[in-house]
């Protein structure tokens, strides 16, 4: 249809609704809205993950950030009984500010886009790189070492997290 | 290009996408919505590595992918607790009242 192809169609809806739905997140007023729309985000990125051959990093994209780091952030504003009227605004001068920085960063990053030479280096067809067996393989002998720092990291924080969530520290 | 999508347009996405977490972080005062924006940064930045892993064919930009969710959850898990601390504290999260150590 329109000369594209189904990649390119794909690539178009994902893209479009993965840059609709961040738009959401920061601009719905209730906190509890910007959790569901960043995880339809996040979804819309997995589709684009899965366009890109990347089937195991769009499944983990959807365990853990959809399925589990969502999820603590709902419990964190249910806890804390957030909703629309709590919610603080800033003064529409900083929102102002705040947008046109934010223009001028994406001015600056595209115009760099568009003086660099493009590669043209082409791939087609399926990519086996991010399937798990060739993902594991990398994983456990060039990065075995910083796998095993990252066990250490994951421990430190669930041991800060508890240590800061009880309520008396001796 | 991957399948016929130029890599320009996976840089645009990705730039696009981590300008809207950016203008999330100046533009909220809730704590919580800053990190989800942070989130999001993280996000565009996962893109852009998988998209130069599949065009050079190459497994460490997937792996690099991997750790930065690993680091993003216990950010998140660390920041979380550090945010309900606050709100026990002081019984709100608007970063417009943290601001004990200005004076």
């Amino acid at each position: 249809m329109f000369g594209l192809s189904v990649h390119q169609w794909l690539f178009g809806i994902l893209s479009f609704l993965s840059v609709l739905f961040s738009l959401m997140v920061v601009f719905s007023r209730s906190p509890v809205n910007s959790v569901l729309y960043l995880i339809m985000s996040f979804f819309s990125i997995s589709g684009i993950y899965l366009l890109l051959d990347a089937q195991f990093l769009a499944v983990v994209n959807i365990v853990v950030y959809a399925g589990a780091i969502m999820v603590l952030f709902l419990f964190v504003i249910m806890l804390m009984n957030l909703n629309q009227d709590t919610e603080p605004q800033r003064t529409v001068l900083t929102k102002v500010l705040a947008g046109s920085i934010g223009g001028m960063f994406l001015l600056v990053l595209t115009g760099l886009l568009k003086n660099t030479e493009s590669t043209d280096k082409t791939f087609y067809g399926t990519s086996t790189v991010g399937w798990i067996q060739s993902l594991g393989k990398v994983l456990f002998t060039e990065f075995l070492f910083p796998f095993e720092i990252i066990t250490v990291l994951l421990l430190a924080a669930m041991a800060g997290a508890v240590m800061m969530g009880k309520k008396n520290i001796q | 290009m991957i399948n016929g999508i130029p890599i320009d347009y996976f840089i645009l996405l990705s730039t696009v996408l981590f300008t809207i977490g950016a203008i999330g972080v100046m533009a909220r005062r809730n704590s919580i919505v800053i990190f989800m924006c942070i989130e999001l940064m993280l996000n565009a930045i996962n893109i852009l590595l998988v998209a130069f892993s599949t065009l050079h064919q190459n497994a460490s930009g997937q792996v690099f992918v991997f750790f930065v969710m690993t680091v993003a959850a216990a950010e998140v898990s660390v920041g979380l607790a550090i945010l309900t601390m606050i709100y026990r504290n002081i019984k709100s999260i608007d970063t417009n009242l943290l601001s004990n150590l200005k004076d």
